[in-house]
């Protein structure tokens, strides 16, 4: 693998997990609990879809065939998708979308903090802005994931409940693979495995606020760097990408 | 609410004086006085509009997932939060008026409380968010501009706010019928079919004939409304007809034509029965999405309860300590 090819990939990887994981909160509109919070996921999306067009937009940029963000996007099918697949798992009731939430930008928040440093500079570009927002990412969710585990009976049996269905998902962000080997070697990506231990004491931290127990070993399910993905995922890609498919000529 | 003035002067008087200050073209404010029929107007408007708001983000909703490109998604995401923000901002405007969001909301679910009728029509196909933007948005910024002096402060100053957003709004969706009518065939298709649908029921978005209109006495003589709905009706069409005709769509009315006289168009007879039938429960929409709005609602009691108690919880944690 050339360093060209992995910061190709690199860079699809991190255009994919933003990508989706903006689809799938867009589906909040008009569905949630309070408009306040309808509002915030949208908005979330909508930093997310901003996050994806500037890494697809390099990604294409990089590849140099001629796709662009929106090929990159609309064009590929499931096997072609590099997301994490916890990016990609349904939003299930208000509490899963926030603890799928917290899990993911609590990742994030460390991965951008240190590509703010990348040698890439248009990696570091877009992790710097990336960073103001998953930062707020990450406090608003976890802010929910105390107030609705510290709540009522039922929305702590709730959020405990999400914890424990999403929680197989959560590793799989530190798998590193040679894409990631090899430009870690130049100083352009992160070694995911060593932000491992800081996520768990953040959750940790959050979960004893919470009441919320943490989940014992279990297994950790893989695949999103070999392009295998949950069922889910295919589902969502024909539904965001049915006019692209079915009007293949046309430009919008 | 009435201040302490209020207390000691005849009610004849209060009432004299109101109507002096709203002829003479005064704001008047949430704590002034001001007469119950006036106050019940405002809260059935300025609900109403609120509700429109939020009912309004459900069909465009129903295409955030499939917008065809990322730039696509981005703008009606950002319109739809727009909407929404809109709908908070009027409800606080509301809450002036001594009603709560809650209570509001009560009253859109028991059918009480109305919203715009137009969002009774489906969104069929992806230029129907382009016919939203356009003529939907384009009519609410004639009725909304006239707004903006109405003589309520709280709605005023919110009517100036959310027409900057709207007039981006109606751009965006001026854009989408661009492209499309740019576009291959069967998007000119689209687009067409879109004009069609939306045409009619935008014009009735200014509400009936002036003759026919119910609530306008009173809301001139206050000037809660500026202008009849006629008027509004006409600058509407006056504006959007040519920009229909500049990128080749079709106004679907046969009677529309341009009088040289009155320096404005005619135009063919609304259709009536087909918006009292809308209004009265029986439009395409109507049940999806007043069931829509309570099952949300509902299904987000938990949230709401548990947030509720968090908040009582560490209420009495920091009365403990103190």
């Amino acid at each position: 693998m050339t360093r060209e090819e992995a910061l190709f990939k690199y860079t699809l990887r991190l255009g994919d997990n933003a990508l989706i994981l903006s689809q799938r909160l867009s589906e909040w509109c008009s569905y949630g609990p309070i408009l306040e919070e309808d509002l915030a996921m949208t908005n979330f999306a909508l930093d997310l879809i901003g996050r994806a067009q500037a890494f697809l937009g390099y990604a294409a940029q990089l590849e140099g065939i001629g796709n662009t963000e929106d090929t990159l996007a609309f064009r590929r099918s499931e096997r072609q998708y590099y997301n994490n697949q916890i990016a990609e798992l349904p939003n299930g009731d208000f509490g899963h979308t926030m603890v799928r939430q917290l899990f993911i930008s609590s990742f994030e928040q460390l991965l951008f903090s240190q590509l703010r440093n990348s040698k890439d500079e248009t990696i570091a570009a877009v992790a710097a802005k990336t960073l103001k927002e998953v930062k707020y990412h990450a406090s608003h969710a976890g802010d929910w994931v105390i107030r609705l585990g510290d709540g009522t009976d039922e929305s702590s049996r709730r959020v405990q409940q999400a914890v424990n269905a999403i929680w197989p998902y959560t590793a799989e962000q530190f798998e590193m693979d040679e894409v990631d080997s090899l430009l870690v070697a130049e100083g352009i990506a992160v070694d995911l495995q060593s932000l491992y231990a800081d996520w768990k004491n953040h959750i940790a931290a959050v979960f004893a606020e919470a009441k919320i127990a943490m989940p014992g070993e279990c297994y950790m399910q893989t695949g999103s760097r070999q392009g295998i993905h949950t069922e889910h995922l295919g589902h969502l890609l024909s539904e965001m990408q049915y006019l692209q498919r079915a009007y293949p000529d046309a430009k919008w | 609410m009435g201040n302490d003035q209020s207390t000691m002067v005849a009610p004849d008087e209060l009432l004299a004086r109101f109507d002096a200050r709203t002829a003479a073209g005064d704001a008047i404010e949430a704590k002034d006085w001001m007469p119950d029929a006036y106050r019940k107007h405002l809260v059935r408007q300025m609900s109403q509009h609120a509700h429109s708001e939020v009912i309004g983000m459900q069909p465009e909703g129903n295409w955030v997932t499939r917008a065809p490109s990322l730039r696509a998604k981005q703008i009606l995401l950002a319109k739809i939060q727009d909407e929404g923000g809109h709908g908070l901002y009027l409800y606080s405007a509301a809450e002036t008026l001594g009603i709560s969001r809650d209570e509001m909301i009560h009253q859109l679910h028991s059918g009480k409380a109305k919203y715009s009728n137009i969002f009774n029509y489906p969104t069929l196909n992806w230029a129907d968010i382009g016919a939203i933007g356009w003529l939907v948005d384009g009519a609410a910024i004639v009725n909304q501009v006239s707004l903006q002096r109405t003589s309520y402060g709280p709605y005023s100053r919110a009517m100036v706010r959310i027409c900057k957003e709207e007039s981006f709004h109606q751009r965006q969706g001026y854009e989408i019928m661009t492209y499309m009518m740019r576009g291959t065939a069967e998007q000119r298709e689209m687009a067409q079919d879109a004009m069609n649908r939306w045409w009619w029921p935008s014009l009735m978005m200014f509400g009936p004939h002036d003759g026919d209109s119910p609530h306008s006495a009173d809301a001139f003589k206050w000037k809660i409304k500026r202008h009849t709905n006629d008027e509004l009706r006409q600058k509407f069409i006056d504006k959007t007809v040519p920009q229909a005709e500049l990128i080749g769509l079709k106004v679907p009315d046969a009677d529309l034509k341009w009088n040289e006289e009155k320096q404005s168009y005619t135009y063919g007879k609304i259709n009536w029965d087909e918006f009292h039938r809308v209004i009265n429960g029986n439009g395409p929409c109507n049940k999806q999405r007043m069931e829509h709005h309570i099952k949300v609602h509902n299904d987000g009691a938990w949230v709401r309860e548990a947030a509720t108690a968090y908040k009582n919880k560490q209420n009495a944690q920091k009365t403990n300590l103190n």
